[in-house]
């Protein structure tokens, strides 16, 4: 039937990309644990990586805990809930939104960089070039950018989930009229360590896929500019979709009853 | 007394890209210190044919030896320490723009030599020395130089770690005559000065004719004339003939589309 047809061939190409990002990301795993090792470089990723994106990772975690105070106020107040919000805030930010919202944003900073930068590096032989010079391109692009984005992301969501907690703790304070003693005291009650670790865990996940998916679009890019823009592209929309989806797989295994 | 081996071997060289067959049982020989130059128009398979060679691709078929050894489906540590007899001059030269020039040149002595990077510095301000280049451009970024200079970095990243073969990719494409003609002059020197080997591959007669000892064209996937520089304007070959002299008309047709 021809209608069949796309639909099989489209299927076929899925499984395709799918045993090819497999092999790829199998290969720089391998790479990253295996000598020699470049810790000048890994140092230098941990710092476009994760110094470099606390600004925009900030940002977004103090909006979001100042809207989630906001937000959880107006409707917790419809059946005088409103002491529960700090308990609200603070699993809301550790559990999913700290960890989310920064791979998000991280996709769209660092995943893009590192596809642009790879992808340049592809279409203008410099990759080729490394080859030459007997330096495996796995070892030195991609294995300390894997290292980078898998150590930094828990970091910088840490950062993300005092940052964001203290957005709810402003707005509930000197907005909403909360008491901070008794804020501070639920906010720290409530909260548990599975909660925290969870979203550390989500965080370290996320942050090797973000760079996984930079490196193996920037990777594969083919052509010139065109080809480096659609590589850009595919990584940053590829790594929010498995962020979205391995966030569900992950929760699903720390807190299916 | 038999004639020695050659330093490159290739027998039977076949790569396709899907239905595209661009090498098609290719056979080349490059001897020990000799600067062959392989010429032929432009998607011919000449860049394909070097990044067999080097790894960067795997043909479907035949062989190539680098010094008696098998260098096809070589890999690791194995293929590395075949890489590090080569270097290579790329058509766009190829240069790391995350790194400042010295870097560049010294990069195969820092990682694949493993040398200390102050020593590997002072052997990189050397190298650029001898293609006339200043140290004052060792502090530049690679974005800061001319399509000459780079040209310059390029070769003396090629030459510095003292390869036994170095491979010229288009050494002269984008330059003006005269800054080509320095170039020419740079790679003779340089190889010279080695003793390495050298295969080039260019569709610059002028470049082909000063840097080789033998020329090589490459039509339709295969060595279709091979034979000592002298002898390329008597070749009796009417491919021959019509690329190096450039005609339109002749045994080559170009896959010109109306619009």
């Amino acid at each position: 039937m021809p209608i069949l047809q796309p639909i099989g061939r489209t299927f076929l190409r899925f499984l395709e990309a799918t045993g090819h990002l497999s092999l790829f990301a199998a290969t720089a795993v391998g790479h990253c644990v295996r000598p020699p090792i470049y810790p000048r470089l890994i140092g230098r990723q941990m710092i476009a990586i994760g110094y470099y994106s606390l600004p925009v990772v900030g940002l977004t975690a103090i909006f979001t805990g100042m809207v989630l105070a906001l937000q959880s106020y107006t409707g917790f107040a419809r059946f005088s809930a409103e002491s529960a919000i700090p308990n609200v805030v603070v699993i809301s930010i550790t559990r999913e939104l700290g960890p989310v919202l920064a791979g998000l944003m991280v996709a769209g900073r660092v995943g893009a960089a590192i596809a642009a930068e790879i992808g340049t590096m592809r279409v203008t032989e410099q990759i080729d070039a490394l080859d030459t010079l007997a330096t495996n391109p796995f070892k030195y692009l991609i294995a300390p950018r894997l290292i980078a984005g898998l150590t930094m992301m828990p970091i910088l969501v840490l950062i993300a989930d005092i940052i964001g907690v203290f957005g709810g703790y402003v707005v509930s304070i000197y907005k909403l009229g909360f008491n901070p003693y008794v804020y501070l005291k639920h906010t720290i009650d409530f909260v548990e360590v599975q909660d925290v670790v969870s979203g550390l865990v989500k965080a370290g996940v996320f942050g090797f896929l973000v760079t996984l998916m930079g490196c193996y679009h920037g990777y594969n890019s083919k052509g010139g500019a065109e080809g480096v823009g659609a590589a850009t592209t595919n990584a940053v929309v590829s790594a929010s979709i498995l962020i979205l989806c391995f966030n569900y797989f992950i929760t699903e295994m720390f807190f299916a009853r | 007394m038999s004639a020695p081996a050659p330093k490159i071997r290739i027998r039977g060289l076949h790569k396709s890209f899907k239905k595209n067959v661009v090498l098609d049982g290719l056979d080349l020989d490059v001897g020990v210190g000799e600067s062959v130059v392989v010429i032929g128009g432009s998607g011919s398979g000449k860049s394909v044919l070097l990044k067999c060679i080097l790894g960067l691709l795997r043909p479907e078929s035949g062989s190539i030896e680098v010094d008696g050894q098998e260098v096809v489906g070589l890999a690791g540590r194995e293929r590395d320490r075949v890489l590090r007899k080569f270097g290579m001059l790329f058509q766009s030269a190829a240069l790391f723009d995350s790194l400042p020039v010295w870097e560049n040149v010294a990069f195969g002595l820092i990682q694949g030599a493993r040398k200390d990077r102050d020593q590997a510095k002072e052997i990189a301000l050397d190298k650029m020395a001898a293609v006339g280049l200043g140290p004052e451009v060792g502090e530049l970024s690679p974005a800061e130089l001319s399509g000459g200079m780079r040209k310059r970095v390029g070769l003396a990243r090629a030459i510095a770690t003292a390869p036994e073969i170095i491979f010229f990719d288009e050494p002269t494409t984008g330059l003006d005559p005269i800054m080509g003609d320095v170039i020419n002059d740079l790679i003779i020197k340089c190889v010279r000065e080695l003793g390495a080997t050298a295969l080039s591959i260019t569709h610059d007669m002028t470049s082909a004719r000063k840097i080789a000892d033998r020329i090589a064209m490459l039509y339709d996937g295969k060595i279709i004339w091979a034979g000592p520089v002298a002898e390329i304007d008597s070749s009796g070959n009417a491919y021959v003939e019509q690329f190096i002299h450039g005609r339109a008309e002749g045994p080559i047709e170009m896959q010109v589309r109306a619009i």
